[in-house]
């Protein structure tokens, strides 16, 4: 059986926070911590917004990849409630 | 400068502008017609996450550690990465089981425990109090500036005089916007539709002022960021805050921030209102996830500039740097800007305000004093609705209270941004209950209470205490050799743990002992039923969807009615009761007594108004007989889960099913199709075998009826008969040839041969139909031995029998064939050129198929069996090889096979 789609964005999902985890601590901050500018942009700064746009990015094409049969998330109430 | 009157106009009216925006939300939602059911209104109402501590703190912190403030919004962008699956389940067992607050939620999890609301409640509230007094503080500092600014003095004086005190009209009004807002009456539903539209509408404004700030700072002061970073990195004390060093604590507190607001985010009260509560919709999470670290990213974009630009134009210091955003338009003598700007700030400290109280007025009533009123039987008879009303109300004015006497007490002495962590530390000791608590169904109450309980002293003792230690109410040395000078107990270094910043080193310890005890105490101890029962709905809570009836005895529909109505007022509870007997087709003036389903609707609505525990107190006083004891709940939910994980199996059978079913009509299909072929073929080959055997009967009945033909004649009419013999035995062979390599029953004899000598081979086999038609045939071949895994004989006999066929379509005398062996693209290729007739565009890819004899573009007549080529195609291929022909008719054409080196 292959892997449900639901299974496959969540896993998708987890792995792109571990990433982002990943990218915003040390070690891999450290690399750009110096005082340089680069563009006119300190290198610290450019790498953190870019990360962020970048991050964004990502979130919203795992998110809105195609849609998942209705049956994923069971409807909220099999009756109506009020 | 702006008279006094101008500004207090300017902010009632767009006080005003709220409740006129509120009003309207209500009313279309009384129509049906919400507006705040998109997924817009929804990241803008989750921005109430943007408050004062952003508008001015963020800039203050950027000024003292650079990208110090940026944690704060890359935790939520990274927890926005996770709300697809754990924010849509936490909001679906809200909406299941109508939670109305996280103190509600944490009730209802661990065994609709009111000792948990309870616990959840008081540590929310005093959590919450450094925060709300950060707005107070943030939104009376803004207006004393945009009154007396540039006199600092004035400013200086005006905050400490208690008289002149502003913070505590501020508080005042806030609370009594707030009561106006969320308190208007008590609903059958928890979501306050009004509320989140005039906050979605305070979003807005603040990401539009603080952005106009940031543009007219940095491109019209300045010229663009390019030239303020240009600036600042000449001197030293601006260009040290492109370094993480200027972080107090390094990389660890970066961390730490990150991490608390990751819990913040989901967990703070009033975050939790907004993104749970009040959602209308769980598929508006898809788009907020990325939407909302957007509305992030833009609302920081410019506070890196504003922050470089105020120490630029104020480097002697005397301007704090949580003003900057205001004393910099204010220096032009942009009083219009600066007044937007104030508002802008003004909004983003009201949402917060308003939320959270609301949220926390809530939390009070549903979880703190209900549960100790419902025991005095003797309220319980009275209409509840108005008392509800009052305490709620109460509550927001004492929370507000709190704020300001923490503001009074130690808000002097702070930052914005170090009074917002406090809070911070605070909620993100809900994270672990919660979290656990929805995938884990072995966590237990007495665990949750075990470590919310150590978590939130922890943090009282690292942190909060503190605080008031440093703002001088009692000793420092308090701080300095601990509680009755014992060292291993200083509040900042406990247990001698002093490698940490004071927030890093609380969160570490409060977390430690929540998540320690949490996790060993469920591991140690034994659920009660009730806790299990309850796990097992919220983990489960896609299985279960609420439509599980714990209820078995019977209730009168009237007395449920009554007791609905002294909660919610009459009017709400006749309304439900209708829309319930219409949505169910059940009569209520027929039926007199209210079955399991209609009870558990009852249960659902009071929880929306009174919270879960309290509500199951209530509904047990009217039901009659037995409630199902919580054993027989249990086995009913296990028999579900079951059924439905039979169910689930059954359905995963299905689709195999299908999928098997769906091979087989694919394999039939291709059976079926090669049948097709199989005739086909048969046909053909009777047809082709007939052409030449009607040639020989013809001719041996024209010999036997004219015996005194002449022997010349006779002669040409045998020699005609042995050719079409031959070629009938060629055809037969062929075809036999051709069965065998497509059945697989031929035999290959694989060996590392040499190419050229193969081709050398065939091309002498076949000189002597060169020599015969004067065709000339040219040997490229290279002069040493190419190694290749092959069939010998079967190459031989391709190379053959395009050398024939070239043979036979060129021209006599002129023609010129040609034999090319060389390497392309990794593969060993062999290409036999002709200069006859070329082949037809259509045909070149026919020739190839049985039975498809190419036609001579001279005569028109097909020459050969039509079995040649196909043979030919079969054994390259069998060599992993391909074949093809590239041509252009007139110009000749050009056989080429490749064999993989």
């Amino acid at each position: 059986m292959p892997m449900s789609p639901i299974r496959r964005k969540i896993q998708r999902l987890l792995v792109l926070f571990a990433f982002g985890c990943l990218a915003l601590n040390y070690p891999l901050l450290a690399l750009f911590n110096k005082i340089t500018l680069w563009h006119g942009i300190p290198v610290l700064y450019l790498y953190l917004f870019v990360f962020w746009v970048l991050f964004i990015l990502f979130i919203a094409i795992v998110t809105e990849s195609k849609k998942l049969p209705r049956s994923s998330f069971p409807p909220l109430f099999s009756r109506k409630s009020e | 400068m702006l008279q006094e009157w101008v500004i207090l106009l300017v902010s009632l009216c767009y006080l005003g502008t709220l409740f006129a925006i509120a009003y309207y939300a209500d009313w279309r939602s009384d129509r049906g017609k919400s507006i705040i059911s998109n997924p817009y209104i929804y990241t803008l109402s989750i921005a109430v996450y943007c408050t004062a501590w952003t508008f001015y703190g963020s800039v203050g912190r950027a000024a003292e550690t650079g990208i110090g403030f940026m944690p704060i919004y890359l935790g939520p962008t990274l927890m926005a990465a996770l709300w697809w699956f754990l924010l849509r389940k936490i909001i679906r067992i809200a909406k299941v089981y109508r939670i109305t607050s996280i103190a509600d939620f944490l009730a209802s999890r661990y065994g609709k425990s009111s000792l948990i609301g309870g616990l959840v409640t008081i540590i929310a509230v005093v959590g919450i109090m450094p925060y709300i007094s950060l707005q107070l503080k943030a939104v009376s500092t803004s207006y004393t500036v945009m009154l007396h600014y540039p006199d600092l003095a004035m400013i200086e004086e005006h905050k400490t005089s208690l008289w002149n005190d502003n913070a505590f009209s501020v508080a005042m009004i806030m609370a009594a916007f707030s009561i106006l807002f969320g308190t208007r009456h008590i609903d059958a539903t928890e979501r306050h539709e009004g509320m989140v539209a005039a906050i979605a509408f305070e979003s807005m404004v603040k990401l539009l002022a603080f952005s106009a700030a940031g543009i007219f700072i940095t491109f019209i002061m300045f010229d663009g960021p390019v030239d303020l970073f240009d600036w600042a990195i000449r001197y030293p004390e601006t260009s040290r805050l492109m370094q993480l060093e200027v972080l107090p604590g390094g990389y660890t507190n970066w961390f730490t921030l990150i991490f608390l607001s990751m819990m913040a985010i989901m967990f703070l009260p009033r975050q939790f209102q907004v993104l749970v509560v009040e959602n209308v919709n769980e598929e508006h999470v898809r788009k907020a996830a990325w939407l909302f670290p957007l509305y992030l990213l833009a609302i920081n974009i410019f506070v890196l500039p504003i922050a470089f630009a105020g120490m630029l134009m104020f480097p002697e210091g005397q301007v704090p740097p949580d003003i900057f955003v205001l004393a910099l338009p204010l220096t032009e003598g942009q009083d219009i800007l600066a007044l937007f700007i104030y508002l802008g700030g003004l909004s983003a400290a009201t949402g917060m305000v308003i939320v959270a109280t609301i949220a926390l007025s809530t939390m009070v009533c549903n979880d703190l004093v209900m549960p100790v009123l419902l025991r005095m039987l003797a309220i319980q008879q009275v209409d509840l609705s108005r008392v509800l009303l009052f305490i709620r109300r109460s509550s927001i004015v004492a929370v507000l209270f709190l704020g300001y006497l923490y503001y009074r007490l130690i808000g002097e002495s702070y930052t914005l941004v170090s009074m917002g962590l406090v809070s911070f530390a605070a909620a993100a000791q809900f994270s672990p209950a919660i979290l656990f608590g929805v995938f884990w169904k072995d966590a237990g109450r007495r665990a949750a209470i075990s470590g919310l309980l150590a978590g939130f002293l922890v943090w009282f003792y690292t942190l909060l205490l503190p605080s008031f230690a440093r703002s001088g109410w009692f000793s420092v040395s308090f701080l300095e050799y601990g509680p009755f000078g014992i060292e291993q107990l200083r509040p900042y270094q406990l247990f001698g743990l002093n490698m940490f910043d004071p927030v890093t080193h609380s969160v570490f310890w409060s977390m430690l002992v929540n998540v320690g005890l949490l996790v060993s105490v469920s591991l140690l101890d034994k659920q009660s039923t009730m806790d299990r029962i309850q796990a097992s709905l919220f983990v489960d809570v896609y299985r279960h969807s609420g439509d599980t009836h714990l209820w078995k005895g019977k209730a009168m529909i009237i007395e449920l009615k009554d007791l609905l109505a002294r909660f919610i007022g009459p009017r709400q509870s006749e309304r439900a009761f209708a829309s319930y007997s219409r949505s169910h087709d059940i009569d209520f003036s027929k039926e007199r007594q209210a079955d399991a389903e209609l009870v558990e609707f009852a249960e659902r609505l009071l929880s929306g108004a009174i919270g879960a525990a309290s509500a199951r107190v209530m509904i047990s006083s009217v039901v009659e007989g037995e409630e199902i004891s919580p054993e027989g709940v249990m086995k009913i939910i296990d028999e579900t889960s079951q059924v439905l994980e039979y169910s689930h199996q059954l359905e995963e059978k299905s689709i195999e099913l299908e999928t098997a079913t769906k091979e087989l009509q694919d394999a039939n299909r291709r059976l079926k199709e090669l049948d097709r072929l199989k005739d086909e073929f048969v046909a053909t080959v009777s047809h082709e075998l007939r052409t030449p055997l009607t040639a020989v009967r013809a001719f041996s009945e024209i010999l036997h009826d004219n015996v005194e033909m002449g022997q010349e004649e006779r002669q040409k009419y045998l020699d005609i008969m042995v050719k079409e013999a031959e070629r009938l035995t060629r055809l037969i062979n062929e075809v036999l040839d051709l069965a065998k390599i497509e059945s697989g029953r031929a035999d290959w004899h694989m060996e590392n041969i040499d190419l050229t000598e193969a081709l050398t081979e065939a091309v002498a086999a076949t000189s002597q139909l060169f020599i015969e038609k004067s065709v000339a045939i040219v040997e490229m071949l290279p002069s040493f031995p190419i190694r290749v895994f092959a069939d010998r004989d079967r190459i031989i006999q391709v190379v053959i029998n395009l050398l024939s066929n070239a043979a036979k379509f060129s021209r006599r005398e002129e023609g010129i064939v040609t034999v090319r062996l060389y390497f392309k693209d990794r593969e060993i290729r062999v290409e036999l050129v002709d200069n006859g007739p070329g082949i037809h565009p259509d045909e070149q890819l026919k020739i190839f198929e049985k039975f498809k004899q190419i036609t001579d573009l001279r005569d028109g007549k097909p020459k050969g069996t039509g079995l040649g080529l196909a043979i030919c195609r079969r054994i390259i291929q069998y060599h992993n090889g391909e074949i093809w022909v590239e041509s252009v008719p007139g110009q000749g054409s050009k056989f080429i096979f490749t064999l993989p080196d």
